[in-house]
């Protein structure tokens, strides 16, 4: 019961990662040799390739062991967030109970408990975190302190909870692709839509999108992005979701501009706090929310689509 | 075994399986020009604020785990010592150089004398010269140990550190401990130069205050 399942599709999906993986770092060090300054990238594709292993490391083995690790990196991402945003001496022990709330979440992901899953960050610790904060007394910069901190715990521990609650998905509603095609499908749109976007605001942008937040992001990349990770979408529907060519089309639309704003707000929050990377734990990428900024709205909304059609964990 | 051999394997697997997990999982560490404390074998005389107990296990977490062996954070007597327990935790698990903070009628040499040994043995220690933890972030005054020390070992590099967020992890004043990543600013390694002790310690401060400086910036960009 807690093994995951890997169909024909998603192994050879996955054969398919680690061959491009290899062929870009091929090119980098052939590059290299021509004495470009790839230097930059190499160490990127470093931590690109530890990102990737740790990955396929964690889901081969069980749901346990996938759900732990999706846990760690919750951790992690929360600790970034804390370290980076200004935080009153007072809130120590709120932020404490923030980093409490993880376990818990994931307690309900691993167990099921979909509806709690759906309610603890949103409702529950929407009522404990002012409630620990007034029995402190500190009102200066209350609201402040109460909205970056929830604001923190959908970012870092519900949003990011989702990426291991599609292991509770049954198997048998995707039989190409099983629980770990979705996560594999919903994985390389993002990713796909960040590259693209960049390829088509590199190459025909013209007209800034975002001037004041991101403002090498043009309307150009953001349709290009949009078009193409519609299409991308709607031709992987078939190998590992069971949807069709034309809800995935739309849906892969939809996750394209979700994706370009998780991408943003993420950008205006680092402006806002004057800071250029969200944290060092990556090398060459910055930190956890860097590299996580647009799955953190795509892979909900896409869990979201999933259980809009089949009606998983509302009413249990 | 003798007892030597028997601290070292102790300090050693206490860092390596708890420690250093610990710093790096648990808390994190962001260091900026690591290369200038590494490119050091020792022996050296590590310079920092001191806001947390934090504070020792971050700098000493840096170094490679063999390394860490060769590291004395030098700790106040009457604190880490007043008990044989404690006495014994702190000088087997860190590996720490009492010393007391109430000097009376003692010679320096004598104050000193196993900090100089250590540094003729080509170890590493670790010196807080405000004195104390601080309570709210701020660079106290420093004392002028740090230039007495120096000054008997002019040829031994000095290194000043600024740390910035054990003072959210673990302050003086509260005995619970959140996790946030800490940030290590490391400055170019300093000689004695023939100065008083009391214009070399205002150097070695005024060198800490501008990593201090380069944080604030860095914070606001």
């Amino acid at each position: 019961m807690n093994t995951i399942t890997l169909t024909y599709n998603v192994k050879f999906c996955i054969l398919l990662l680690y061959l491009v993986l290899a062929l870009i770092t091929i090119a980098a060090y052939i590059l290299g040799f021509m004495k470009k300054n790839v230097e930059n990238f190499k160490t990127r594709m470093k931590s690109f390739w530890i990102i990737v292993i740790l990955f396929t490391a964690a889901f081969m083995f069980n749901k346990l062991a996938a759900i732990i690790f999706i846990m760690l990196i919750s951790y992690l991402a929360l600790k970034e967030f804390f370290s980076m945003i200004p935080t009153r001496r007072s809130d120590r022990r709120v932020l404490l109970w923030a980093y409490l709330s993880i376990p818990i979440q994931f307690y309900f992901i691993y167990t099921g408990w979909i509806a709690m899953f759906y309610l603890f960050i949103p409702l529950y610790l929407f009522i404990l975190i002012p409630l620990r904060m007034v029995m402190i007394g500190d009102t200066d910069g209350f609201l402040k302190s109460c909205g970056t901190i929830h604001w923190a715990l959908m970012t870092c521990v519900y949003a990011i909870g989702y990426f291991a609650v599609y292991f509770s998905i049954p198997e048998s509603i995707n039989p190409t692709g099983g629980t770990l095609g979705f996560l594999l499908y919903i994985l390389i749109l993002t990713i796909s839509n960040d590259f693209m976007q960049y390829l088509f605001g590199k190459t025909l942008g013209r007209h800034k999108i975002t001037p004041k937040v991101s403002p090498n992001k043009t309307v150009e990349g953001f349709l290009g992005g949009v078009f193409s990770t519609a299409l991308i979408a709607g031709l992987l529907a078939k190998f590992l979701t069971p949807f069709s060519f034309g809800q995935a089309f739309i849906l892969g639309g939809i996750l394209a501009i979700a994706g370009f704003f998780g991408d943003i707000t993420m950008s205006a929050i680092k402006r806002d706090i004057g800071v250029k990377d969200t944290g060092a734990l990556l090398p060459g990428h910055g930190g956890i929310l860097d590299r996580l900024d647009s799955m953190i709205f795509t892979v909900p909304l896409f869990f979201h689509y999933v259980a809009y059609y089949y009606n998983i964990g509302i009413l249990d | 075994m003798d007892k030597k051999h028997f601290d070292n394997i102790v300090k050693f697997l206490f860092f390596l399986l708890l420690v250093k997990p610990f710093i790096f999982f648990v808390l994190g560490i962001n260091a900026r020009n690591l290369e200038k404390l590494l490119q050091n074998k020792g022996p050296a005389i590590i310079v920092a604020n001191h806001n947390s107990h934090i504070d020792t296990l971050l700098i000493m977490s840096l170094f490679p785990t063999l390394t860490i062996l060769k590291i004395h954070p030098v700790a106040a007597a009457d604190y880490f010592c007043n008990t044989k327990f404690k006495s014994f935790i702190f000088k087997t698990l860190i590996g720490i150089i009492p010393i007391s903070r109430h000097i009376t009628r003692q010679s320096k040499e004598e104050v000193f004398a196993d900090i100089n040994s250590a540094l003729k043995n080509n170890e590493i220690i670790i010196i807080y010269p405000e004195g104390t933890r601080g309570e709210d972030n701020q660079i106290k005054e420093f004392k002028t140990g740090i230039a007495h020390i120096a000054k008997m070992n002019p040829n031994v590099p000095v290194i000043p550190l600024y740390i910035n967020g054990p003072d959210k992890i673990l302050p003086k004043i509260d005995a619970i401990l959140v996790p946030f990543i800490s940030d290590i600013y490391i400055a170019d390694p300093i000689y004695y130069d023939n100065t008083s002790t009391k214009e070399f310690t205002s150097k070695v401060k005024s060198i800490v205050e501008n990593l201090y400086l380069t944080h604030k910036k860095k914070e606001n960009l």
